[in-house]
């Protein structure tokens, strides 16, 4: 990886958060839909946490920002994925493929993008969430942690979705997948804790690698820092960061020996 | 050197669909070459893999001295690329999208950021660069997508079907740009579907029929290959068996259809004057001259078996 490259990395990156706040209908699904459901959530399902076995939270806000945060990251690794599958269709991706950079920089700059856009929705997460009640126990480094946990979650699921996208270079395919997050958002804890779900979907969540992550982030804001929790959820954020860069290099390497 | 070089390239799909049938070509440094062909033909594959962008399936080809397989990195620095339908991010502004081709080729920031005025300039969108992509005509697009080609210098410049869709203004210009950068010493391969655009531009022009080359030289010496130009000949009365029995001594006389005499002229303009002469001397009073050069599409018809039949030009675009 060279300077251009990490320049070129920067620049892809910027222009996703660029493009994303150009065109609203790519914002929605990060900030607007998650903001949403956390309002109804919060309004309406307020008072599950009078429920035995319930952990202990000084209000169900604070609970349901980590679900909120990792549902917005959720939709940005998908969004990402559809914008990179729209590249490959009008042909931008040959744009850069012609030039010359590492072939990869190209995947890891929509990844910095989505990253980026990650982080920014964690900053309104907690900022709605403070204005609106919730208390971070860990305080300013809790929120820290927090924020680094989704950027991390960006990369991740991003990489997820870029794989797809360049699998099939398919917009429709790769928003074909939206149904799905909310499907493996649901089967976790982001919700609601697994140990009062009905089985099978509490073992599902128990061991849901997104359990881990969203555990990971709503620790510091319910107690002080957890490092088992923290290393799941590290291992968690690896496991998936792993699977979705690596399929992401496996489905570049075939389009670039396909040509399609 | 040749600024391209091709030894039997080839480029098969998966499902065995040929695209590239074993292709030999030499482009000379600072030559225009035009790659003739209708869709479907092989010219998009062929450019494709002189990019870099796809893997031949057998032969090689060097672009700028280095190999497109081995040595892919090299060509990459070597050559701008402008591809077919101006693949352009309708949500950037002209000028973040020269200066993000400026980052690709690792320009430096304030290096970057000159050579993109620079070319904004040169190609008239100073007063569009800040306006998103999507807000811009057909034309406009090319220049922009034909300028961002250029930020890093490149050697070799490849255009694929630089003017398809345009109206036939916004294609002059362009023209006019691409003859510009010629001489100043860029080699240009472009892909056109267009036989004017072949015919003015081009310094040689390979003609491209389901993924062979079925010919190519310069314009001229394509056309003459078929024939030599023909003088249509109409006379105020109707003695055109007399006439003919004159220019005969011309040429190979033609069959013609409305009273008119027919003849192909080895010599071109310069056989003119001889014929109008002997048949003024012979008291037959020429009514009107054609000569009529034959063209590439006749040249297509004859190498391939079927006429040229180009897409339509996009009309009512505003600048």
């Amino acid at each position: 990886m060279t300077a251009t490259d990490l320049r070129v990395i920067a620049a892809l990156g910027a222009r996703s958060v660029k493009q994303t706040f150009r065109r609203p209908q790519l914002l929605a699904p990060i900030v607007v839909f998650p903001s949403i459901l956390l309002a109804i959530q919060t309004a309406g399902a307020g008072r599950a946490v009078d429920l035995p076995g319930f952990p202990p939270v000084d209000n169900f806000l604070s609970f349901m920002l980590a679900g909120a945060m990792i549902q917005s990251t959720l939709l940005a690794g998908n969004s990402g994925g559809i914008a990179l599958a729209v590249d490959i269709e009008m042909g931008f991706t040959d744009r850069l493929l012609a030039a010359p950079i590492s072939r990869f920089a190209i995947v890891l700059g929509r990844l910095a993008g989505t990253a980026a856009l990650a982080g920014l929705s964690a900053i309104w997460f907690i900022a709605v969430g403070l204005i609106f009640g919730a208390s971070i126990q860990e305080g300013v480094p809790g929120a820290l942690l927090m924020i680094f946990f989704v950027v991390l979650s960006g990369v991740a699921f991003g990489g997820i979705g870029a794989s797809v996208a360049l699998r099939t270079g398919s917009a429709s395919v790769v928003q074909g997948l939206f149904p799905l997050v909310f499907v493996i958002l649901f089967l976790s804890s982001a919700f609601f804790p697994d140990t009062l779900m009905l089985e099978p979907a509490a073992s599902i969540a128990k061991y849901n690698p997104l359990s881990f992550i969203v555990e990971g982030i709503r620790d510091p804001v319910i107690s002080s820092i957890t490092w088992s929790v923290f290393g799941k959820a590290i291992g968690a954020l690896a496991l998936v960061g792993a699977i979705g860069i690596g399929l992401s290099a496996l489905a570049l390497r075939r389009r670039l020996r396909t040509g399609g | 050197m040749p600024a391209i070089e091709a030894n039997e390239l080839e480029r098969t799909f998966e499902g065995g669909v040929q695209a590239v049938a074993g292709v030999d070509l030499e482009v000379a440094d600072r030559e225009i070459y035009a790659f003739l062909g209708p869709n479907g033909a092989g010219k998009t594959t062929m450019v494709r893999m002189l990019t870099t962008l796809l893997r031949p399936t057998g032969g090689s080809a060097r672009v700028a001295g280095y190999d497109v397989v081995t040595e892919a990195a090299s060509v990459r620095r070597a050559i701008g690329v402008a591809l077919q339908e101006a693949a352009l991010d309708p949500l950037m502004t002209g000028r973040e999208l020269i200066r993000l081709q400026a980052t690709l080729h690792g320009l430096a920031r304030q290096e970057g950021h000159e050579k993109s005025d620079a070319l904004l300039e040169r190609v008239d969108l100073v007063d569009a660069a800040d306006r998103q992509v999507g807000t811009y005509s057909g034309g406009m697009r090319r220049r922009l997508d034909l300028a961002s080609a250029l930020v890093h210098e490149p050697k070799v410049l490849f255009l694929d079907e630089p003017t398809t869709g345009l109206d036939p203004v916004s294609r002059r210009t362009i023209w006019e740009e691409v003859e510009q950068l010629n001489r100043e010493g860029t080699t240009v391969f472009l892909t056109t579907q267009y036989l004017e655009e072949a015919d003015q531009l081009a310094n040689r022009v390979g003609i491209i029929d389901d993924g062979k080359l079925v010919a190519e030289d310069t314009p001229a010496q394509l056309k003459a290959q078929i024939g030599h130009p023909r003088l249509e000949i109409r006379l105020v009365e109707d003695v055109a068996e007399r006439a003919r029995e004159i220019v005969v001594r011309f040429g190979r006389p033609l069959p013609s259809k409305d009273g008119a005499v027919l003849v192909e002229l080895e010599g071109g303009a310069t056989g003119v004057a001889p014929v109008v002469r002997a048949l003024d001397e012979a008291g037959l009073t020429v009514e009107s001259l054609d000569l009529v050069e034959p063209t590439l599409d006749d040249v297509f018809l004859e190498k391939t078996g079927h006429h040229l039949e180009p897409e339509e030009p996009e009309t009512g675009e505003v600048e």
